[in-house]
């Protein structure tokens, strides 16, 4: 082919791409009513009205015990899930992973297992919860739990199997046991990463936590929710404030324990 | 009688690739065997076929008397104890320190709580640090594995096999990955081990001049079969070139040239 011709269609193809692009999001404006300008416009008057409204009066500030209160449980939650789910997830891991399953069997089962696990999303964890447990702390903790459990599971089976079957070869061939192989061989060499991964989780879920507590009636989700149905927007603001600042130290903390044993 | 016998082993990968064709020897106590042969020959199956890292097809395998094939369990455990191995990767887990990859040759001996929280004896400590002092890695006891060069990293592959109180050791290329002066190192080390503790050697290389030049005996390997099996001043250039086929062009007038000094 000419390198003229061969140009030429590269740039037809990137046209037609483009104009197929704009022809959905055109397509779903006119479908959703969605006017782009006026949908610009009301931004500026959004933060005014924001500003004006939330910020935190003087009975908010009353009720920051309450909220802080709700923020540990909604913390510790995030917490527990995060690292109860973790150690599950590590089990079906080490089942998973080509270097360390006991048969090739279990390959595909654990890796179908952690998918669904992971790819249904948290609150519709929590929605089908719902049903079983109630508006109570265990549908979010399970909720958190499963999806945690889901991703270390997936991300833990790539850590191994990036770590390879070398050492436990060696270990192999020592005749040491399966359990002796994985606890002196496979979870050192994965420790860091695992930690990392963990700690990811616990930001991640903490955020998450939040949402979640909104449809379980729990935590510091509920807070924020009861606050601003009942116009009481600047404490509902001092609620998002105290979340932010402490997903902001949380993410601190877990960079200095990643920087420290990484 | 013979340590090891290997009988009529066949070792198929699927129904196309026959990685072993019946290979047939044995290997006295304390004599020090080089299998050398091109890449894919089959020597890294072979080996690992001895220890029972890799099942074989057919045939048999006799290690001190016992038949290795059908060993399960405990019973298969115990014959990978006798066996120590050496890898060309020197297959250490890099964050631990040299210390305790060395002791992970005891693990073989413990039960499985011992095994899980890696308890060891003081006896055992001592000998580990005793074998590191004789291979002069006394000053490295503590550091991490990913801070020593390859030639150290392979001496702890070896100090690691040697804490295992072996019969025979087992190494995959040991130096395919190091310099020609820590290969030296290392090959000086498996030869004064041989020659001190009487402990049965096979290694598999890659230099037929290092084979030739520290093995008392050499065997020929090419696409699964054992094509030469007799002493290195037997070994002439013809039968090199049996071995290693059409690869084997410079390897022979290397040798030419080393005979004719």
């Amino acid at each position: 082919m000419q390198p003229n011709a061969f140009l030429r269609r590269r740039r037809l193809q990137s046209i037609f791409f483009l104009a197929v692009i704009a022809a959905i999001t055109y397509g779903s404006m006119v479908l959703t009513q969605f006017d782009l300008v006026q949908g610009l416009g009301v931004i500026p008057r959004a933060f005014v009205w924001a500003i004006t409204n939330f910020v935190p009066d003087e009975r908010a500030w009353s009720r920051l015990p309450r909220i802080l209160e709700k923020l540990q449980e909604t913390v510790l939650v995030a917490v527990a899930s995060s690292t109860i789910a973790s150690i599950f997830g590590l089990g079906l891991a080490l089942l998973g992973a080509n270097t360390t399953r006991p048969h090739p069997w279990f390959s595909l089962p654990a890796r179908a297992i952690a998918s669904i696990f992971r790819n249904i999303d948290v609150s519709v964890w929590a929605l089908i919860l719902l049903f079983s447990f109630g508006q109570s702390g265990f549908t979010g903790f399970f909720a958190l739990s499963f999806v945690t459990f889901g991703f270390i599971t997936r991300v833990m089976i790539e850590t191994i199997d990036e770590v390879g079957i070398e050492p436990v070869e060696a270990l192999r061939a020592t005749g040491a046991s399966y359990a002796a192989i994985i606890s002196q061989s496979v979870i050192p060499a994965c420790l860091p990463q695992l930690i990392s991964w963990v700690l990811y989780m616990i930001e991640t879920n903490i955020r998450s936590a939040t949402l979640v507590g909104i449809l379980t009636g729990t935590g510091i989700g509920f807070l924020f929710d009861l606050y601003f149905k009942s116009f009481s927007y600047g404490s509902a603001s001092l609620v998002v404030l105290a979340t932010v600042v402490a997903v902001l130290l949380i993410e601190a903390v877990s960079n200095y324990i990643r920087r420290t044993i990484l | 009688m013979s340590l090891l016998e290997v009988d009529a082993v066949t070792k198929r990968y699927g129904p196309e690739t026959l990685a072993l064709d019946s290979v047939t020897f044995s290997v006295q106590p304390g004599e020090f065997v080089a299998i050398i042969g091109p890449s894919g020959a089959g020597k890294s199956t072979l080996l690992r076929c001895i220890n029972r890292l890799i099942d074989i097809t057919a045939g048999d395998i006799r290690f001190a008397g016992v038949s290795v094939p059908t060993l399960r369990g405990s019973a298969l455990r115990r014959h990978r104890i006798q066996i120590g191995m050496i890898f060309q990767h020197y297959n250490l887990v890099n964050r631990l320190s040299v210390l305790e990859n060395v002791l992970h040759g005891r693990l073989g001996y413990k039960n499985t709580l011992q095994g899980i929280l890696g308890l060891y004896s003081e006896e055992e400590k001592r000998e580990a640090v005793r074998i590191l002092e004789t291979l002069g890695l006394s000053e490295q006891m503590y550091k991490r594995c990913d801070q020593l060069s390859g030639g150290q990293k392979q001496r702890v592959g070896i100090a690691r096999a040697l804490v295992q109180q072996p019969k025979m050791l087992l190494c995959d290329e040991p130096i395919a990955s190091l310099d020609p002066s820590s290969a030296k190192v290392i090959m000086d080390t498996l030869q004064e081990i041989n020659r001190s503790t009487g402990i049965t050697v096979l290694v598999n290389l890659h230099q037929v001049d290092v084979a030739l030049h520290y093995a008392k005996r050499i065997i020929g390997m090419n696409r699964g079969r054992i094509v030469y099996d007799g002493a290195p001043h037997n070994l002439s250039s013809d039968q090199i070139y049996h071995i290693y086929g059409s690869e084997a062009g410079e390897l022979i007038l290397d040798l030419k040239e080393r005979y004719a000094a």
